[in-house]
């Protein structure tokens, strides 16, 4: 038994996918874990069952995209080893931890991909936990997956670009958008006149869901602040100021993001090294251009590494697979490493524009009110964080948790940890890289405690 | 940016020990320093499993286990809030008819200390404690034990002690100690120093390179307790549970969730932070869904681990130095510090007023471990800095409450 164990890829969204092809390529086999029943990751989810619509319907201008990689993987079949709707909990020198089935294995691995994807960032504001409000992505989740709506009079909030391609999914799919409610000043959006160069097509898609949903007569407000969503027992309406103006709309369904958050925990066991990183306003695990992090054999790819679409995850899957076969000493197409890092370096670009484009609303964590619930799990207020850091006079994330239990519950601050942070550093007037990273723990998800230990795999480490 | 100290007390280590010795000494009139290499509670005092209690301690920690347990329902008082402290019980499982003689043999070794143990058989346990596995024997309940949240009662005693007026230096690693006239002479982290008349050596799994610079070797270990806690579950259990001969301990917080305690976890590359093991953390949470049958379908949200110091004896190291006049030693509470340390604090603030203390505490001499050939070494100073240094091999697992 002398053969090296297989690599692992983790997630089977656009990076992971093109990470396990590029490996398969190469003759290596590599095991794929994901959560998801089918391949695709969030922006490119299945549906769970057929139900008439067609890929057009379902990812719109991206459905060449989404059929392709559905392709590439399918067409992987046999020469990977598969494990949908399995999840790795823990991560240890080599070893995962992995429930799938019923039980948990434990697998050797040499050389492991993380390509754990993103979630939606929030912000609580009033109203925020009312049956009715989802995510952004939740909401198209809900739609794509599903093919059920949120609402029959739905509103869309928030900031990124998530926000109007959402409300404009909606629209097509036959919902009546009521408004979309975006947290930037119109001026931001002139930003995106410099994305021109870098990518017309994403720039023109935009404008023509901005097009469309005033064509329709969907109420499109700039500069939102104030929001809030209202409602006894479930949302029946959103508030908001602008321009100094109160204004209020009815509706029975609420998509609310402020961009999208980086799932970091898996890197975080696996020992990675973090940095601040500004443009996504989070720590980040540190990378080279191909992928690399700071430990030997561990290879970050996609949104999990760092926010840049699902463009940029395909091919930083790819060059992540690339890199794992030059550090094993396999020949790589230069070539193609070269076209990889720049089309990522010209994606990299894009993004610069694009959070400009689509700022983050920081300065609502100042305002948020004592009374409104932080953290969801635990049912923590913001005005609790706040009293917890005076009386122990706490000015770091895990302290606080540790005394204030935000972050601390099912979860585990995968929702709350971005906006308790905010809160915190606004609370101590220190800058939002001075209170630190909330450190991850296993099992990064719920896991039952009858959850049996399999012994049924060879490779099993001792 | 430099800044100078000239202090009464100088305490080394912000965990337990040290703040509730900070802040008694405080309350006596001290001028006190209080220094972590980090933020105070964060390693074994703040991350344990939250035991308070006094059964299954060695005869000779009792009478200072007593002290203590005069202190905790007091915590409102003295440090502003209670720690979620309840006085729930601590009951004891046999899983066998040789566990159960231990438990009967233990009552009478210590039947003369207070405790009140109330030893129940089979059925006595079926009755009350119904949400036991049937499996278990029998149980030894000491009724006036309990529980506590040591998030919050560490940092609530170095944050009382702030308030006090102790000096609180957080992030500030003590870089060297000289013996400086009849007081001493710190080297703190960013430039501080310090003059102080007394020492205090709380530093808990850092404590022994402290001693060892004073002439003091000791045969300290580090282990890493694993722990695991469940989602917030309906009320099910009443009482701390301990088991004899080990295994788990497991208490309920009053917000729902379960801790539950066992096996070892293993030091990260940086052996200051420690992971529990994957198939560890698995064998907890299988051997609680076990004996607790309610919980069988509970989903387990987190795992942990602490880094404490340990002893070969099992026994703490507490009192003076045996070589160097103004210093006072605090460390090695071997997983069972979380109780007695608020006892600890002021039996070391009583050393430093009087010189003596009015609890018994000759057991927990420093001396014990000295060899008799050892000299004492000329330059007191040392060197080191925040703590990294080579882990010695983690315990076998054993019980830990």
């Amino acid at each position: 038994m002398s053969a090296r164990p297989q690599p692992l890829v983790v997630g089977a969204g656009p990076a992971g996918i093109r990470a396990a092809a590029a490996l398969v390529a190469a003759g290596l086999r590599p095991l794929v874990v994901d959560e998801a029943p089918a391949c695709g990751g969030q922006i490119y989810r299945q549906r769970l069952v057929q139900d008439g619509r067609s890929t057009k319907d379902l990812y719109g201008s991206e459905a060449g995209k989404a059929e392709r990689l559905h392709a590439a993987f399918a067409a992987l079949d046999g020469h990977i080893d598969y494990w949908p709707q399995a999840l790795l909990w823990n991560l240890r020198d080599g070893t995962a931890d992995i429930a799938v089935a019923g039980t948990s294995r434990r697998v050797a691995y040499d050389g492991l991909i993380l390509a754990t994807g993103a979630t939606d960032r929030v912000l609580p504001v009033p109203g925020w936990t009312l049956p009715g409000v989802f995510t952004l992505g939740g909401s198209q989740v809900s739609l794509k997956a599903q093919g059920c709506a949120i609402g029959s009079r739905v509103v869309f909030a928030g900031s990124g670009p998530l926000l109007y391609l959402v409300a404009w999914q909606y629209m097509k799919a036959g919902v009546e958008v009521a408004a979309v409610l975006d947290a930037a000043p119109a001026t931001a959006k002139l930003n995106l006149i410099r994305a021109v160069p870098l990518d017309a097509g994403i720039v023109l898609r935009g404008a023509r869901f901005v097009a469309e949903l005033r064509l329709r007569g969907v109420a499109i407000r700039t500069g939102v602040e104030g929001l809030r969503f209202e409602g006894e027992g479930r949302v029946s309406g959103v508030a908001w100021r602008e321009g100094g103006r109160e204004r209020r709309l009815a509706c029975d369904g609420v998509g609310y993001g402020l961009a999208l958050r980086s799932e970091t925990q898996l890197a975080d066991l696996a020992g990675c090294t973090f940095r601040f990183d500004d443009r996504d306003r989070a720590w980040l695990p540190t990378r080279d251009v191909a992928g690399r992090s700071s430990v030997a054999g561990v290879y970050l790819a996609g949104d999990g590494a760092g926010i840049a679409g699902a463009d940029a995850a395909e091919r930083a899957g790819e060059r992540a697979a690339l890199a794992l076969l030059e550090d094993r000493g396999l020949a790589v197409d230069r070539a193609r490493v070269v076209a990889l890092e720049t089309e990522l370096a010209r994606i990299g670009r894009l993004r610069d524009v694009l959070e400009a484009a689509f700022p983050f609303p920081a300065h609502w964590a100042g305002a948020i009110d004592d009374s409104i619930t932080l953290c969801r799990c635990e049912g923590i207020t913001a005005g609790a964080v706040r009293e917890a850091a005076k009386h122990f006079d706490i000015g770091e994330i895990n302290r606080l948790k540790a005394v204030s239990r935000v972050g601390m519950g099912r979860c585990q601050g995968r929702i709350c940890a971005a906006a308790s942070a905010e809160v915190l550093a606004a609370a101590t007037g220190k800058p939002i890289d001075g209170v630190g990273r909330l450190r991850a723990q296993a099992p990064v998800k719920p896991i039952p405690l009858a959850l049996q230990l399999a012994a049924d795999r060879s490779e099993d480490a001792a | 940016m430099s800044r100078h100290l000239d202090i009464d007390v100088a305490i080394v280590g912000g965990g337990l020990v040290g703040s509730s010795a900070a802040l008694a000494l405080r309350n006596m009139g001290f001028d006190v320093a209080l220094l972590d290499k980090g933020f105070c509670g964060a390693q074994a005092s703040g991350v344990n499993y939250g035991g308070v209690r006094r059964q299954g301690r060695p005869r000779e920690q009792l009478p200072l286990s007593q002290r203590a347990h005069a202190v905790w329902p007091r915590l409102k008082e003295l440090i502003g809030i209670d720690g979620e402290f309840l006085r729930s019980g601590h009951l004891k499982l046999a899983r066998s008819e040789a566990d159960m003689a231990s438990l009967e043999a233990y009552a009478a070794e210590v039947a003369d200390q207070g405790l009140d143990l109330e030893l129940i058989g089979h059925n006595g346990l079926r009755e009350r404690f119904p949400w036991i596995d049937g499996s278990i024997l029998g149980a030894s309940l000491c009724a006036g034990d309990g529980h506590a949240n040591p998030r919050l009662v560490s940092a609530g005693f170095a944050s009382a002690a702030r308030r006090a007026g102790v000096h609180v230096l957080e992030n500030t690693p003590v870089a060297g100690i000289t013996r400086n006239g009849e007081g001493f002479a710190l080297e703190a982290g960013t430039g501080t120093t310090l003059t102080a008349a007394i020492v205090i050596n709380s530093a808990g799994a850092w404590a022994d390179r402290f001693a060892a610079d004073f002439g003091e070797p000791v045969p300290l270990t580090r282990i890493y307790p694993s722990m695991i806690v469940t989602e917030p579950l309906p009320p099910v259990m009443t009482v701390n549970i301990g088991i004899e001969g080990g295994g788990i301990y497991a208490r309920q917080v009053e917000r729902g969730n379960c801790v539950v305690g066992g096996e070892r976890a293993l030091p990260l590359a940086d052996p200051d932070f420690s992971r529990p093991r994957g198939d560890g953390a698995l064998a907890i949470m299988n051997r609680t869904a076990e004996v607790f049958p309610a919980l069988r379908h509970a989903q387990a949200i987190r795992f942990w681990s602490g880094t404490e110091a340990a002893m070969p004896d099992r026994n703490p190291v507490i009192g003076f130095s045996g070589t160097t006049p103004g210093l006072i030693h605090a460390f090695g509470f071997t997983g069972a510090g979380f109780q007695i340390a608020p006892g600890v604090g002021e039996v070391l603030a009583e050393l430093v007023r009087d010189g003596r203390t009015s609890t018994p505490i000759e057991a927990f001499s420093i001396s014990r471990f000295s060899r008799p050939a050892t000299s004492r070494p000329d330059q007191h100073r040392t060197s080191h800095g925040s703590g990294a240094d080579q882990p010695p091999e983690p315990h076998n697992r054993g019980a830990h409450s």
